[in-house]
């Protein structure tokens, strides 16, 4: 299990980065953006479980006592809600700016901004 | 119930890697920006095969449904222009 | 071309070190020092059911303040950058189709639904999976539903604003009672821990979680209703 979760993440993260690296439509990059974080966050939930363990939730079949040895890690879920936050205030950042951009040249194609080209 | 599972999560992976590709690659923009949902959507289903239901709820309803949306409106936007220009 | 080699010779690189770390990771047996001392202490100590919502808003209790930060930060930048964008008068807007009998009944009937499952689901964050950031996503699809039925519908910015800025306060508030009363900034046991696993427990979680959702809720709809208008303005 925590195995393909790896590899999946691996490689969307791969694909993301090829994705933002050739496409040159300024949307298909930030899509390309949000595959790739998908993955980060795979990866990162992957790392935390533990073969045959539960979810970290505390209710009559799982007594606080046992907890420790039937849970797995609820560390990377803690860290992993706060990326996805995170990462959709990056999308909407982006976006805003995207908009921006395309208001004031009319295209979206990252090839007609060549101000900061060098 | 792991019998059941790891096939299921083999499915899962390559359904995703398929959308990212779709993601990336394909014909239109409103399709990339689908399957980009799609593969968030997937990834929440996997997290929830992973035992962290906190991730994929906020996953389902920040990363696939929000997000989506936020590109859409933008998308609306920057095409009812070039409409117009 | 040579840009596409200098491309897939960096994936070629990241891709390396991916497999290697791939082949090289072994999952734990055991819980790390950092998760044991959670899963053994969360019960006696906070008094929440979810684990996960105990790290996020009492041991990480500081990282979600600053995460709610970021994104106050983020609705306000983008309603900055938007807020310039081209203010089009009333005639010269696109015509638009009038939303369909199925959107406009299926919304009346479906947002007030839609607004209690986010606060039913942020007022449980300590004892089901979800929570004040779970439960704001919800509270802004209704208002994204809304927005969908009837495009040109105006949101109040400064009631808006005004939850916003209330819930934030309240949330530092309560952070600081803790500082007074308990044993730390953000310290839950103001209030009385209770009973693991019923509605009035865990101390002030539950309130805490339902301001950081009030919060996420205000901000997520200040992007929505900010994307939204740039062109109806």
């Amino acid at each position: 299990m925590a195995h393909i979760a790896l590899a999946t993440g691996f490689i969307l993260i791969l694909i993301g980065l090829y994705g933002a690296l050739t496409n040159r439509n300024i949307l298909r990059m930030i899509v390309s953006f949000t595959v790739a974080d998908t993955g980060v966050n795979l990866v990162i939930v992957a790392v935390g479980y533990l073969r045959g363990r539960t979810a970290p939730i505390l209710d009559a079949t799982l007594p606080a006592a046992e907890a420790a040895a039937r849970i797995i890690d609820p560390v990377p879920q803690a860290l992993v809600l706060t990326a996805i936050v995170i990462g959709v205030g990056i999308t909407a950042l982006m976006l805003a700016y995207a908009y921006k951009l395309h208001e004031t040249k009319g295209s979206l194609d990252i090839a007609d901004y060549r101000e900061l080209k060098w | 119930m792991s019998t059941i599972m790891l096939p299921m999560a083999l499915l899962l992976a390559a359904a995703m890697i398929g959308a990212a590709l779709v993601a990336i690659r394909g014909d239109s923009v409103p399709i990339a920006m689908l399957a980009a949902g799609l593969v968030s959507l997937l990834a929440s289903v996997l997290f929830l095969l992973l035992a962290a239901p906190d991730v994929a709820m906020t996953e389902a309803a920040i990363g696939s449904g929000l997000t989506t949306f936020l590109f859409f409106f933008v998308l609306g936007r920057v095409r009812g222009d070039s409409k117009h220009d | 071309m040579i840009k596409r080699f200098t491309v897939l010779l960096l994936l070629a690189g990241v891709g390396t070190l991916f497999a290697g770390l791939l082949l090289g990771y072994s999952p734990d047996g055991e819980l790390n020092a950092t998760a044991r001392y959670y899963a053994d202490h969360t019960a006696p100590d906070i008094g929440a059911a979810n684990i996960v919502t105990a790290i996020i808003v009492t041991y990480r209790g500081l990282d979600t303040l600053g995460e709610v930060t970021v994104l106050f930060l983020t609705a306000a930048i983008v309603g900055l950058v938007l807020a310039r964008g081209r203010r089009r008068t009333r005639t010269e807007q696109r015509e638009l189709p009038p939303s369909g009998e199925l959107l406009t009944t299926g919304s009346r009937l479906l947002v007030p639904l839609i607004l209690l499952l986010g606060v039913y689901v942020f007022v449980n964050g300590h004892l089901t999976p979800g929570g004040g950031f779970q439960g704001g996503a919800i509270l802004a699809s209704a208002i994204l539903l809304m927005l969908l039925t009837d495009p040109l519908r105006r949101f109040s910015h400064r009631l808006i604003s005004a939850l916003e800025s209330t819930s934030g306060l309240v949330f530092v508030g309560i952070g600081l009672l803790g500082v007074f009363f308990a044993g730390g900034f953000l310290d839950n046991r103001i209030l009385p821990i209770g009973n693991l696993g019923s509605l009035f427990s865990a101390g002030v979680i539950p309130v805490i979680y339902s301001f950081i959702g009030l919060k996420v809720g205000a901000e997520f709809s200040s992007m929505l209703v900010s994307l939204s208008e740039t062109e109806d303005s």
